[in-house]
């Protein structure tokens, strides 16, 4: 297992190598997220709006 | 060419390209993050702190490469009104804001062990620095006006203006005697061993599907939210 920890140490510099790769993973993650929900959101507004639009058009023959 | 200014046509196009993008990016990580980690060499002057070469680069590559594709869409949407460049203008911003941050936050967890600080005003950090806030500064202007058109249009004209940034992002480690080191990209080729060039590039690929990937979805968020504006404005005008 000492190369295991050897590794995860990265020559010393372990505490500048994982956060950079930390930070990489939550940026590109994050935009993601962001990105899905707020297409999801939208997608939902816009059907309730659909189905509005489907129910004020049934009342007014 | 101006067919592709279709909404409907443009979007067809984009949802074919989709599985595509994603897919190879989804690939493209999952080979170079075990490279860039594990298999790549360690460099014989930086030691392994040269692995955060293939997040940074790539982050900063993208910087620029969005916010030139922001520049041209805005220049399109300015001259022939086409809505859907300033679409893909306005739903790329926070991705390459995004990009840019990580290449700042990287550039600063390299800068501490080589250079012995995590910033100094040298030429290319403060363009890149610039570039970050040009990026916030175009995602505030779009949204600070009473009226839609006119954010739309000052936003567009930030986005040109501010191009003239990249030329000076780009040239900055030459015309000034800068702290970074010099582009590993000259027309000469590359001036980088080939065991870390082709992770690097692998990972270039991968951040470039990624961010068609995103943007994809961002568009058709953004054609949502104006059938939302239409359908809310035509019930409200039938009531």
């Amino acid at each position: 297992m000492n190369t295991l920890a050897e590794y995860f140490h990265m020559g010393g510099y372990a505490m500048f190598v994982w956060p950079a790769y930390a930070l990489a993973l939550l940026g590109l993650s994050g935009i993601l997220t962001l990105s899905l929900r707020s297409w999801k959101a939208r997608e939902q507004e816009f059907s309730g709006l659909k189905a509005a639009r489907d129910s004020q058009s049934e009342n007014t023959p | 060419m101006h067919k592709f200014a279709n909404p409907t046509f443009f979007m067809k196009i984009a949802n074919a390209v989709f599985p595509y993008a994603a897919g190879l990016s989804a690939l493209c990580f999952a080979v170079g993050i075990p490279i860039a980690l594990v298999f790549s060499p360690p460099d014989y002057q930086q030691s392994e702190t040269v692995r955060i070469m293939y997040v940074h680069v790539p982050a900063a590559w993208m910087g620029s490469m969005v916010y030139g594709v922001m520049a041209v869409s805005s220049a399109v949407y300015l001259i022939w009104r086409h809505t859907i460049a300033h679409i893909i203008a306005r739903a790329s911003a926070p991705i390459g804001a995004m990009f840019t941050g990580l290449c700042l936050v990287t550039g600063m967890l390299w800068g501490q062990p080589m250079w012995g600080t995590f910033w100094v005003w040298d030429a290319r950090l403060t363009s890149m620095l610039i570039l970050f806030f040009l990026y916030l500064g175009y995602i505030a202007l779009g949204d600070s006006f009473e009226d839609q058109e006119r954010g739309d249009k000052a936003a567009a004209l930030l986005a040109l203006v501010g191009s003239v940034n990249l030329p000076i992002i780009h040239f900055s480690v030459e015309w000034w005697n800068t702290l970074h080191q010099p582009a590993i990209r000259s027309f000469a080729g590359f001036s980088i061993n080939a065991a870390m060039l082709w992770p690097l590039l692998l990972m270039v690929f991968a951040f470039q599907t990624y961010y068609v990937a995103v943007l994809i979805i961002r568009l058709r968020s953004e054609l949502l939210s104006a059938k939302i504006r239409t359908a809310r404005f035509n019930l409200a005008a039938a009531e």
